[in-house]
């Protein structure tokens, strides 16, 4: 076997490559998407005004964040089918990396929403705004901003989590490097070519999270403009 | 499906299943916490070099510090393990399982533990850094005995949260065939098909391992940091 370098070979497998990252984009896109998703119910949770709902929730997010998400894909792969729920692995994956991350979010809106000055909340109840009056356009459009950044670093996160994906089967990036180099005995191209792939689509994003950190911080009068 | 293939072995009652497979999962607990503690030491020593780097004036050295951040904040930790494990041997470089998995697991947290460091350094007041050099001490005391003490307040919360995240990626090096708990977790599930309680449990022990030791542990070493600087925590 050759040992160096092989271009030859790394213009080979590009284009199977190129299709595999666009999954792994499609995979890391739905997960942020549910994960959204469940955040707002972790938050819901977390805000009703019943203790024994809130403490329940507690434990969950607590319990999740405190795993490691390898074990919970193969809990949701493995475990469901048991009761007689099969879904494919892209689902099992969509699912897992969903709850998993929702609990992240739910935090990063938690932080937000406290992050509105109380005393605009004062000020609602002094105008006599209703409850969802005072959420719709005094409270969420001041929260928002600062949740952007959060927001922002759990999706590259995400993104960098996908290649779990491939542990159960889901045909992303990864997962089409370990069968290229499988297939021809070869791991140097593959391996190296998904961590280029990885540091061109992540360091701009993450280049971009921080550069709307910065305008919000501006925006918010943080930062002198 | 896997449900069906072994039907015998699925009326097992879960006091059963602890019984016979219970050691099993200990012993690869124990290799979790080994890779956890060896990763977390390596990981602690780069967070310092590299969060010092980064603000050194010499752009040689904050350049090699930055491109090393973005480098491992920008790959995957997968992407990292298997790269050390499946193609350094390309280039000679054979690594024991355990050896890379604790390398890769030192080197990716370290790059997220070296911009803690130096935002913690950032945050120790102006006044310190002038201070230190109004009763003239030489830089090298200026960084060990006046700022490095005062960064551990800051920087512990964020480095806890880091460590958490540390144990819970430690599962990622069952994938380059390290024997901890996830391996074992995964081998009992092939070999007896009952998912629930294998990955159950597993998730149990890593739940308990954060919850119950790692935390708390942490913690402490919150209020031990407060206390030295005289900042008591209420």
């Amino acid at each position: 076997m050759e040992m160096g370098w092989r271009w030859d070979f790394t213009i080979e497998i590009l284009p199977q490559m190129a299709i595999a990252t666009l999954n792994t984009i499609i995979a890391a896109g739905v997960g942020y998407a549910i994960a959204l998703l469940v955040g707002l119910f972790f938050l819901l949770g977390q805000r009703t005004p019943f203790r024994i709902i809130n403490w329940i929730n507690r434990e969950i997010v607590e319990f999740i964040r405190s795993t490691p998400l390898l074990i919970q894909l193969f809990f949701v792969y493995f475990v469901l089918p048991q009761f007689g729920i099969t879904l494919s692995a892209w689902i099992c994956g969509m699912i897992t990396i969903g709850l998993h991350f929702g609990t992240y979010l739910s935090e990063v809106y938690r932080g937000a929403l406290e992050g509105v000055s109380k005393t605009q909340w004062e000020a609602c109840r002094a105008l006599n705004f209703s409850t969802l009056y005072t959420y719709r356009r005094i409270v969420l459009p001041q929260a928002f901003p600062i949740a952007i950044p959060g927001m922002g670093n759990y999706l590259v996160g995400i993104f960098k989590d996908t290649p779990l994906l491939s542990t159960i089967g889901v045909a992303e990036l990864f997962h089409a490097a370990t069968a290229v180099g499988g297939y021809n005995y070869r791991y140097l191209e593959p391996y190296t070519l998904v961590g280029i792939i990885f540091l061109t689509l992540s360091i701009p994003a993450a280049m971009w999270v921080r550069k709307l950190e910065n305008d919000v911080n501006k925006a918010q009068g943080k930062i002198k403009k | 499906m896997p449900g069906f293939k072994n039907l015998k072995d699925n009326t097992l009652t879960y006091f059963e299943f602890l019984n016979e497979h219970g050691v099993t999962l200990l012993l690869g607990t124990v290799t979790t916490i080994k890779v956890l503690v060896c990763s977390m030491i390596l990981y602690v020593i780069i967070s310092m070099i590299f969060g010092l780097m980064r603000l050194s004036k010499n752009l040689a050295i904050q350049g090699i510090a930055t491109v090393y951040i973005e480098f491992f904040r920008g790959t995957s930790l997968l992407v990292q393990l298997f790269w050390a494990y499946y193609v350094l041997p390309f280039f000679g470089i054979s690594l024991e399982a355990f050896t890379a998995g604790v390398v890769a697991l030192g080197l990716n947290f370290g790059a997220y533990g070296a911009e803690i460091v130096r935002a913690g350094i950032l945050a120790v007041p102006k006044g310190q850094w002038e201070a230190a050099h109004a009763l003239n001490f030489t830089p090298t005391k200026r960084i060990k005995k006046i700022i490095i003490p005062q960064i551990f307040p800051i920087i512990l919360p964020p480095a806890a949260n880091l460590t958490v995240e540390l144990l819970k990626a430690t599962a990622l090096v069952a994938l380059v065939t390290v024997v901890d708990l996830t391996f074992e977790a995964k081998q009992i599930n092939s070999i007896t098909w009952l998912s629930a309680q294998c990955f159950g449990t597993a998730l149990l022990i890593y739940y308990i391992i954060a919850r119950f030791a790692l935390v708390p542990f942490l913690r402490w070493l919150e209020v031990l940091a407060a206390r030295k600087v005289g900042k008591e925590r209420i």
